[in-house]
């Protein structure tokens, strides 16, 4: 089964649950799709048994075919090319990879070459496979990862796809092979009020999912009163524990150092697991 | 010799315009017989990318120099490879600052901005 | 107009309720959030109006005619972002690239403009924030937060500071926010994530050349890796500009729609407010 785990709000604890959830698996694939800020390696600690480059095409110029026609210049709705007396500029940063400038120039004087955005590594880390996107320092998109990701995902196992925060298309990417989506969320206003939107998302997507409350306080919990009011069900609710927060501030995965939290997320685990089926 | 200044509308008593990729107008002043033209900068509502479109609009207009306030990496880059100098503007007005170009009062841009996307920059 | 922007790397640390404090203490005129995908700001700023809203057009999105269309697959075969299926074409993977415009050999597909958010605008009492919300799944986020900083810019012409509140990550909308400001302050986490994506987004600043100063918000969690921060932030230079203690007051205020800064007796807040005077005695002023 494939299970995503989203947020909306950053730092709500999507990694907490995703790291311990694929831990409390007997064998399972924790995939970091937060390829911006990847952290779940901190936690895992895995050993890289692979390290590959995630490329995206751009276009490359043979100046000595060009007729200064400018079909791609004027093509590129990006802006992403300048043509002066004797050279095309190309500028990658801005390019898209759409391919249109290589595709309709007339004298076929451009062509396609790899660049390299970012990397995915994989490794082991004790019965869980660890696969982490990361993206470039620069990069504007980490989208193309996201893709390669997905392609590596085994048939069988369970597998938890720790998701970048927002709802923005990138989200969209991470959550597409998802059986089953688990929305993280902490017990403020930010919280609720970002919960909103993926739950937007994930109905959008129709996707069977349900919340993980985090960090509970006594008193209001507005991402609580979120959840009743949409009918929406709450699998699991995670008290404040100062140890907790200690524990996840050394990077120590909870699952590992503590039969409380063990007993918690394999609960959590079953629980999700009987939704899917 | 056709120089440019970025203008938010269309006169030479006002200031010159902030912004060198979005402003929504090029001042062309021909420093040779003394007319100008105003040109619409259609690189203004550009999703990306609006420094490289506009500065290869004034690269087809025969710009020669330009006046600006600021300028982003990836316009200044084709900018230089096209050769045309970037001087810095100063406050006053468009008229002004075209007076202190001609008695070589203006100096050369030094700062470039990073741009919305920064890495390097263009490759040819 | 000297801009302070906040940032984070790492989401979860704090930016906006450092952001709201500093706009309260400093009784701010003009502010922005360019958090767009998760915009919170306004959520804690005492006495907003009614925005003014404004449709963001982001790229457009390609729309196939079906009574043109012949059903020959160039289009499918060759959009590289896999958003034509079936002929028809996915709102959400659609990146507006014309290229199926181009090769369609009967014109039968055309751009159409596409709102991919929504700009606002509060004015009130000589106050201006700007800010706004992308729609779900859009990408472009980038030129939307440029719009924001626009916006502000032309409402507030005159304002001396403005304060941002920016976005987590390193990508599109961080960049896009740091292009033009003066000032980054990072808010980190003594976590060893934190430390990790604060590491990034110093990084992330350096690259882009803007001065930039830390502050550890709720240190008291792991003192031993907020010690950590800051001989790591030493060893480059960059100014640790203040200690912020794990205050449940700040949860409180949140809930309740305020700032920290209206618990100026709070821990937390007595080191906002330090941490304020600060920033704008010795890094914003002059």
């Amino acid at each position: 089964m494939r299970i995503a785990v989203l947020s909306g709000k950053g730092g709500t604890g999507k990694t907490l649950v995703s790291v311990n959830l694929a831990c409390a698996a007997e064998k399972a694939v924790y995939v970091d799709c937060d390829v911006e800020e990847p952290n779940g390696h901190l936690f895992l600690k895995p050993e890289i048994t692979e390290k590959q480059s995630v490329t995206v095409t751009v276009p490359e110029m043979d100046m000595s075919k060009c007729t200064g026609c400018r079909k791609c210049v004027d093509f590129c709705k990006y802006n992403a090319l300048a043509l002066l007396k004797d050279k095309l500029m190309i500028f990658y940063e801005v390019c898209h990879s759409c391919g249109g400038c290589i595709l309709f120039c007339p004298a076929k004087a451009l062509s396609k070459k790899q660049r390299e955005i970012g990397t995915i590594e994989a490794g082991l880390s004790d019965s869980v496979t660890v696969l982490t996107g990361c993206l470039n320092t620069g990069e504007v998109s980490g989208v193309p990862i996201i893709k390669g990701l997905m392609e590596k995902l085994p048939e069988q196992d369970t597998i938890v796809i720790d998701c970048p925060p927002g709802s923005a298309c990138i989200v969209m990417e991470s959550i597409r092979e998802a059986d089953y989506c688990v929305l993280v969320a902490e017990p403020t206003l930010f919280g609720s009020h970002n919960l909103a939107m993926v739950y937007d998302l994930v109905k959008l997507f129709n996707k069977p999912f349900g919340v993980v409350l985090n960090k509970c306080l006594p008193g209001d919990n507005p991402s609580e009163k979120f959840c009743k009011e949409n009918k929406i069900a709450i699998l699991a609710e995670i008290p404040y524990d100062e140890k907790l927060g200690t524990l996840n501030s050394k990077g120590l995965v909870a699952v590992r150092v503590s039969e409380q939290y063990r007993e918690m997320f394999c609960k959590l685990l079953s629980k999700v697991a009987k939704e899917v089926l | 010799m056709k120089l440019i200044v970025p203008v938010e509308s269309k006169s030479l008593d006002i200031p010159v315009c902030p912004s060198f990729g979005r402003t929504p107008l090029y001042m062309s002043f021909d420093t040779e017989t003394g007319n100008h033209e105003f040109l619409d900068n259609s690189a203004a509502t550009s999703q990306g990318g609006a420094g490289i479109k506009a500065a290869q609009m004034l690269v087809d207009h025969g710009a020669k120099a330009v006046i600006t306030y600021r300028c982003g990496d990836n316009a200044a880059q084709v900018l230089n490879a096209a050769k045309i100098e970037m001087y810095k503007a100063q406050d006053g007005s468009v008229s002004g600052n075209i007076e202190k170009f001609k008695s070589g009062k203006l100096s050369l841009l030094s700062e470039i901005h990073p741009g919305f996307h920064n890495h390097g920059g263009a490759k040819e | 107009m000297i801009k302070l922007l906040i940032l984070s790397g790492k989401g979860g640390t704090g930016k906006t309720t450092v952001a709201s404090a500093f706009i309260e203490l400093s009784k701010g005129q003009a502010f922005a959030d360019c958090d767009v995908d998760a915009p919170n700001l306004h959520l804690v700023i005492s006495q907003l109006s009614e925005p003014a809203k404004t449709d963001y057009y982001g790229f457009g999105k390609a729309a196939i005619d079906q009574e043109k269309c012949i059903r020959c697959g160039l289009c499918e075969e060759n959009c590289n972002f896999g958003a034509i299926k079936e002929f028809s074409i996915g709102e959400f993977e659609c990146e507006g690239c014309g290229v199926c415009v181009e090769i369609c050999p009967v014109q039968a597909i055309t751009m159409i403009d596409h709102v991919s958010g929504d700009m606002m605008l509060y004015k009130n009492d000589g106050r201006v924030f700007s800010t706004a919300q992308l729609k779900m799944g859009s990408g472009a986020s980038g030129k939307l937060v440029t719009a924001v900083k626009q916006q502000l810019t032309q409402e507030a012409p005159d304002s001396e500071l403005a304060i941002i509140d920016g976005s987590p990550g390193i990508g599109c909308p961080v960049i896009a926010s740091i292009s033009g400001v003066d000032f980054v302050l990072i808010v980190a986490e003594p976590t060893i994530s934190g430390m990790h994506d604060m590491k990034r987004i110093i990084e992330t600043s350096k690259h882009f050349g803007v001065s930039s100063a830390v502050c550890i918000n709720k240190f008291d969690v792991n003192e031993d890796t907020a010690n950590e921060i800051e001989s790591y932030c030493n060893g480059l230079s960059v100014p640790v500009i203040g200690r912020i203690p794990y205050d449940g007051t700040v949860v409180k205020a949140v809930n309740r729609c305020q700032s920290i800064a209206c618990y100026p007796d709070s821990p937390a807040g007595k080191a906002i407010a330090s941490i304020w005077d600060n920033i704008y005695n010795n890094y914003l002023r002059g």
